[in-house]
């Protein structure tokens, strides 16, 4: 048995753990793009922002690939997946043969088409460590970064670099900042404490056209910048499914198994959509949490066992400069806001049960919220006056409660 | 695996717990300079109600979605099934903190890592500490499977 | 305004220096004696809620805590002393009967502690109980002096009822209602595990521990609390309560706080209502009556149960208890002055009664004089404190002891003496849910196990150093007991001779 795996990165390494519950013997090839073992992506801000070690940034010990007998070929990119003949296609030429694939290729950074992108001397996107390294080279106290995209990525890479660049703009075309997670009044008071901190913001703006080392916007306003950061979102890599004959739609289509419409072939992480619980839809839920699921049911599955993802939801912790938020879900039907200084607290209710919830500043025991959303918990079998308050298990009855505590889940 | 567990019906919320986890993961040897004139940040925390306590530790989930969601790969599992972390690599991002269902993983001291309960294999206490210290038998080290 | 402040008896005394304010003596003080002053950001204390239960300074983690006699004194008086003083302010403030719980704590000899035990030497040799069998085992029952024969010539099966120990020791009455629910359970399981007996006291039983049913000894009392065919049958026997040590002459006083719906289930009265038993059973003004109601009961039984009649002890106890064991009765109980209660009378408590130790003696004595030594067994309680104290009660003639203080000290009880105040914080002699779970039967029972296991190797110990080998042996026997420090009268009453001698 021979089991193969595009990509190195979360899903991948979940995958790997999952096939060896199953199987020790058979044999593991992963094929990665990049010169480095799997490492945390999310890292690569933190890193900047020197909360970590590069040496640390390895998503497992050193002794992991050899521990689990997997044959990790760095700077090896699939050009295409030979679905007839259960074989990848390298892109010098060769094949590797498999019995069953995982397509674990995430996503890539979406350059949106700017004139004059191409002129600027200083441009980078910030998704691998690659990027962060190249991107650090050039940092220095004296340089301006524009960084174009308020969303997590974008954001996050501000955080990393503005003590250690002159200024920090940041453009984005939707009215606020981290518009994928946030609402109007959260977004407000978390832009308020960036712009606190130095960054700056135009918003409702795009830029139109780089000269140079200026931006024009549309709006019409200029901004000079020494370097540029592009982060405005991504796009799943799934032309090696597509090209191969697979479904595909905005994600590589799959079913709860992580298989795709191909035989022996699996996907898993960024890649592809999943249902949402909250919803039910299909979508894409690119967060690492999902990778790592999704990753472990494939693997499962790929050596004989029996795996299901059925707990697909949206959820983030995302923090800058010390504060920190985190929100699930989807923020739908009615809700109960809470207020502070430097807090901010939405819980979003539908149908008797939690859909969603935004936290700003003390995310103490988040997991219990989210918790409601992922089992759907009803909420007439719950406190949920008391759990408006706080997160709390009190809020739970007494027999759900000892179910919940007195036996390891 | 061995865990703790807290039986609500005997527990008295007396928080007794709380300073014991605080001082046994203090690096101290003494209690009173460990704890006099701090705030403490345990590992095990007590829920009081109207007539009801109950404390909550880590549950050591034996599928743990702290480990899964851990963008740093900190979390993982030790050879005994216990769910560790690793303060040279958690960049306090809290997303473990967003996913536990316990609430039982929760920012530490200086707010830059989590922390969480290890049963006390990471100090000198031998076992853990809050069982130990219970008054009441309520918490309790046992394999329930 | 009454001027009369009584400054508290006991002082809390917090070392700031080791007081990390974590409040835990505040959570577990039901007096409210702790608080957290934020203005001040430390802990204080008011001493003068404080009943010196020792909850505090045993939970507090860094031992921050003491609790130290208050040395404010009244001009020093040998006869007025400062607690009479407080009483008769107390009393002159409020009209009331002074209201006490737990044994007479006034210095009135203790003659255990004036009794000696003997040890072999070289004549006969003494026994080592880890190398030879010691037999702690004992019967209590009536026990059959004649051999009868029926016509074929076979020997009549005539044995009565008798109770099985492992080891002579009993937990004595103590009803459900003036301890808690953990405390029973944590009684029953023990008394289980170690093969003897508990007592339900007056409280009736509650339908949890009848499946502990073949270690339980229920009460009949003068309230009849509780008492019903099922309860009867439940049990392995009968405890007729004539009297209690703790309070001759009257009945039990269980305080309106103390009934809860559980306890008003268990003894089939209202709720909340202070339970007063009378203090004479009203159906027993003469040993005949007596009789009839242990017959009554032995009907009510099919004469399968012992029937054990209590009484305190008091001046003509020899006379009554030959009363007793001429009336059918299987065992006499008898409860000295310094036995326990959750309730009594100051008054009564501290001046009515005599020492177990003395009517013991004078019992045994009376009943070997008459002949009828064997038409019952004997249990004394009343402060039996040690394996030592139980060691000099068999050798002065008990078949086994009853204890009760030792027991709640072994669950936690710091005989702060304020059991009728319902809010015990060791979870013992208190109702209040949020105080009664702090009493785990899983740890209560087990102390229990261990202090009774405990005694019995001592037992055992002292039992072999004098070469012998089974309770049977030591029985009465009061060669092994020599007096300290006792006239020639109390020498006489215990029937021991002087050291020395």
């Amino acid at each position: 048995m021979q089991y193969v795996i595009i990509g190195n990165s979360t899903a991948a390494t979940f995958a790997v753990e999952g096939i060896r519950a199953q199987d020790k013997r058979g044999k593991i090839v992963i094929l990665s793009d990049e010169a480095r073992p799997a490492y945390g992506r999310p890292l690569i801000s933190y890193y900047l922002y020197g909360r970590i070690a590069l040496e640390n940034t390895a998503y497992r010990p050193a002794s992991f690939y050899a521990e689990n007998a997997v044959e990790v070929r760095l700077n090896t990119r699939a050009a295409a997946v030979d679905a007839e003949n259960k074989r990848v296609l390298l892109a010098d030429g060769s094949f590797v043969p498999y019995d069953k694939l995982l397509v674990a290729t995430g996503s890539r950074p979406f350059i949106p088409p700017t004139a004059g992108y191409e002129s600027v001397e200083r441009r980078f996107t910030f998704m691998t460590m690659d990027d962060a390294l190249a991107l650090e080279r050039e940092l220095s106290p004296d340089r301006r970064v524009l960084v174009v995209g308020a969303g997590l990525i974008g954001l996050k890479c501000v955080e990393g670099i503005l003590d250690r660049v002159r200024s920090v703009t940041v453009v984005d075309m939707a009215d606020r900042i981290l518009s994928s997670i946030l609402d109007e009044e959260g977004a407000a008071l978390v832009r308020r404490q960036l712009e606190e901190k130095g960054v700056r913001f135009v918003l409702g703006d795009r830029v139109a056209e780089y000269a140079g080392n200026t931006a024009r916007l549309a709006g019409g306003a200029e901004i000079a910048f020494d370097v540029l950061v592009t982060a405005v979102g991504v796009r799943p890599n799934v032309e090696l499914v597509k090209e191969a004959g697979g479904a595909v739609c905005r994600g590589i289509v799959v079913d709860d198994r992580q298989r795709t419409s191909l035989p022996d072939v699996y996907a898993a992480g960024d890649n592809c959509e999943s249902a949402d619980l909250c919803t039910g839809a299909r979508r894409i839920l690119a967060i690492l949490p999902n990778a790592a699921l999704q990753g472990g049911t494939a693997g499962t599955n790929m050596a004989g066992g029996d795996a299901v993802f059925a707990q697909g939801a949206a959820f983030n912790a995302i923090g800058f400069f010390g504060s920190h938020i985190a929100t699930a879900g989807v923020y739908e039907g009615e809700s109960f806001t809470e207020r502070g200084e430097n807090s901010y607290k939405k819980l979003f209710w539908k149908d008797n049960a939690l859909k969603g919830f935004i936290i700003i500043g003390d995310i103490d025991r988040a997991g219990i919220y989210t918790s409601l959303i992922r089992e759907q918990t009803p909420l007439d079998t719950v406190d949920f006056e008391l759990l408006k308050r706080h997160p709390a298990l009190m809020a739970f009855a007494g027999t759900a409660r000892a179910e919940k505590l007195a036996r390891r889940q | 695996m061995k865990v703790v567990y807290v039986n609500e019906k005997w527990c008295l919320g007396c928080h007794l717990c709380e300073y014991e986890c605080a001082f046994a993961n203090s690096g101290e040897t003494d209690i009173v300079r460990a704890l006099k004139d701090r705030v403490i940040h345990p590992r095990i925390r007590v829920e009081d109600g109207d007539g009801v306590h109950f404390a909550v530790n880590c549950r050591h989930c034996s599928d743990a979605l702290c480990v899964k969601s851990c963008i740093a790969g900190a979390l993982s599992r030790d050879e005994h099934g216990t769910v560790v972390i690793d303060k040279n690599k958690c960049v306090g991002c809290f997303t473990c903190v967003t996913v536990c269902p316990y609430g039982a993983i929760m920012p530490g001291a200086d707010g830059t890592a989590a922390q969480k309960c290890t049963l006390c294999t990471e100090n000198a206490m031998g076992e853990p500490n809050c069982v130990r210290h219970c008054i009441n038998n309520a918490i309790v080290f046992e394999d329930r499977g | 305004m009454d001027p009369l402040f009584i400054y508290p008896e006991y002082e809390v005394v917090r070392d700031y220096d080791r007081c990390i304010s974590c409040r835990v003596c505040e959570r577990q003080c039901a007096n409210e004696v702790h608080r957290f002053d934020e203005r001040a950001n430390r802990m204080l204390a008011d001493s003068t809620k404080c009943v010196n239960c020792h909850r505090c300074v045993c939970v507090c983690p860094t031992h921050a805590l003491k609790i130290v006699k208050s040395d404010d004194t009244y001009k020093r008086n040998a006869n007025w002393e400062c607690g009479t003083i407080n009483e008769v302010y107390r009393q002159a403030g409020t009209g009331g009967v002074l209201l006490s719980s737990m044994g007479n704590p006034k210095p009135y000899p203790v003659y255990w502690d004036k009794l000696l035990v003997n040890a072999s030497q070289v004549t006969n040799p003494s026994i080592d109980p880890l190398r030879e069998p010691m037999e702690t085992r004992v019967y209590l029952g009536k026990k059959t002096v004649k051999i009868e024969r029926d016509e074929k010539g076979r020997i009549k099966d005539n044995m009565s009822p008798q109770l099985t120990l492992s080891t002579p020791i009993m937990f004595s009455a103590m009803s459900y209602g003036s301890i808690s629910y953990n405390a029973h359970e944590s009684l029953a399981r023990a008394a289980e595990e170690l093969g003897i007996y508990y007592n339900t006291g007056e409280g009736g039983l509650h339908r949890d521990f009848y499946r502990y049913g073949k270690n339980t000894i229920v009460q009949v009392a003068s309230g009849r609390f509780g008492v019903f065919r099922g309860y009867l049958e439940s049990t392995a026997a009968i405890e007729i309560k004539m009297g209690q040590g703790a309070k001759p002459g009257i009945g039990g006083h269980l305080p309106g706080a103390k009934i809860t719906d559980e306890v008003s289930d268990t003894r089939m009265i209202p709720k909340g209502v202070d339970a007063i038993s009378p203090a004479p059973h009203h159906d027993i003004y003469s040993i005949e009556d007596l009789r009839q109601l242990i017959f009554s009961l032995k009907e009510a039984t099919a004469y399968k149960k012992p029937v054990i009649v209590k009484i305190a002890a008091v001046h003509n106890v020899a006379a009554i208890a030959s009363g007793i064991a001429r009336s059918g009765a299987d065992i006499i109980a008898i409860d000295g002055y310094r036995g326990g209660t959750g309730a009594a009378p100051t008054r009564i408590r501290d001046n009515v009664g005599i020492p177990i130790e003395l009517a013991l003696a004078s019992v045994d004595q009376r009943l070997r004089e008459e002949g009828i030594r064997d038409n019952v067994s004997i249990v004394v309680g009343g402060s039996v404190r040690s394996s030592g104290d139980l060691v000099k009660a068999i050798a002065l003639g008990a078949d086994a002891c009853y204890i009760g203080t030792a027991a709640l000290l072994a669950l936690g009880c710091h005989l702060c003496r304020t059991c009728h105040e319902g809010k015990c914080n060791w979870g013992i002699a208190t109702q209040r849910p949020e105080l009664v779970k702090r009493l785990n039967p899983d740890v209560g029972y087990r102390r229990l196990v261990n202090l009774v296991t405990a005694w019995t190797h001592e037992l055992q110990e002292m039992m072999g150093g004098m070469g012998i080998n089974s309770i049977e042996a030591l029985r009465g026997n009061r060669l092994m007991l020599r007096g300290i420090g006792l006239t020639e009268k109390e020498l006489s009453i215990l029937g021991v001779r002087h050291a020395g001698e």
